[in-house]
């Protein structure tokens, strides 16, 4: 068969499609499968949650991250974008001032970062924040 | 990671009875995360500190559990309550089984 400059094109573009399909969707389940692990499946309600993150990071190997959630009992930070979604999960104790924290992550691209809260009534809240990374933290 | 680990943190001195007050931790470690590798494109086996606990006179303040993607050198502010004077305890758990300790007494006015 002689390979035409056009054939070339749609081969390749055809190629890129079957690739570009599977990885997309397994990328954003992984991230679901963290959170679903931590709520154990249950509904997520917006608010009640606040994240402060940076918009633009210009490195994502110690973005600064704080969270915060009145009346929280534990809140779960993921990173939708990094080869594993979870960062970190804090547990407050009856000694916490307040439901807050704040800690420095590595993010591998511009991305967003969700918080996860579960309230002390057992419901489940998120926030979620965009971040631009200039330079990505995951090393390779 | 074993050696060149130093774990800091600051807590005031005094407060009132109930105050809330922040602390900060540092500690330094690598935090391998696992996903680099080397310069023969070997994969550098994963070393991080996975729990961080602070607690005050035997009560925990905040239990963390990290992940590889917290950076190096793990640093965390948080807000505690002083019932009465005491002690805060800090301590970090290492992957490979080494734990870390510090300690800051706290005198309430």
């Amino acid at each position: 068969m002689e390979l035409t400059r056009r054939k070339m094109l749609a081969i390749g573009s055809g190629t890129l499609a079957i690739a570009a399909l599977p990885g997309l969707p397994a990328f954003a389940s992984a991230t679901d499968d963290a959170i679903a692990a931590f709520t154990g499946g249950a509904d997520l309600v917006e608010g009640g949650v606040t994240i402060n993150a940076p918009e633009i990071a210009e490195n994502g190997n110690t973005v600064p991250i704080d969270v915060s959630a009145p009346g929280a009992v534990s809140i779960a930070l993921f990173a939708a974008g990094n080869p594993v979604p979870n960062v970190a999960t804090f547990t407050f104790g009856p000694l916490a001032a307040s439901q807050s924290a704040a800690t420095r992550i590595r993010l591998a691209g511009t991305q967003d970062v969700i918080a996860v809260a579960q309230m002390a009534d057992g419901s489940f809240a998120k926030a979620s924040a965009n971040v631009k990374v200039t330079i990505g933290g995951c090393g390779g | 990671m074993a050696s060149g680990v130093k774990p800091r943190v600051k807590v005031p001195k005094t407060a009132a009875a109930g105050e809330a007050i922040t602390i900060k931790t540092l500690i330094s470690h690598t935090m391998e995360s696992g996903q680099r590798k080397d310069s023969d494109g070997n994969p550098i086996p994963r070393s991080i500190i996975n729990r961080f606990v602070a607690a005050f006179d035997g009560e925990t303040v905040i239990d963390v559990a990290l992940e590889p993607a917290i950076s190096t050198n793990p640093y965390f502010e948080f807000q505690a309550t002083v019932p009465a004077s005491g002690e805060f305890t800090f301590t970090w758990y290492d992957d490979d089984g080494d734990v870390y300790e510090a300690a800051q007494s706290i005198s309430v006015t």
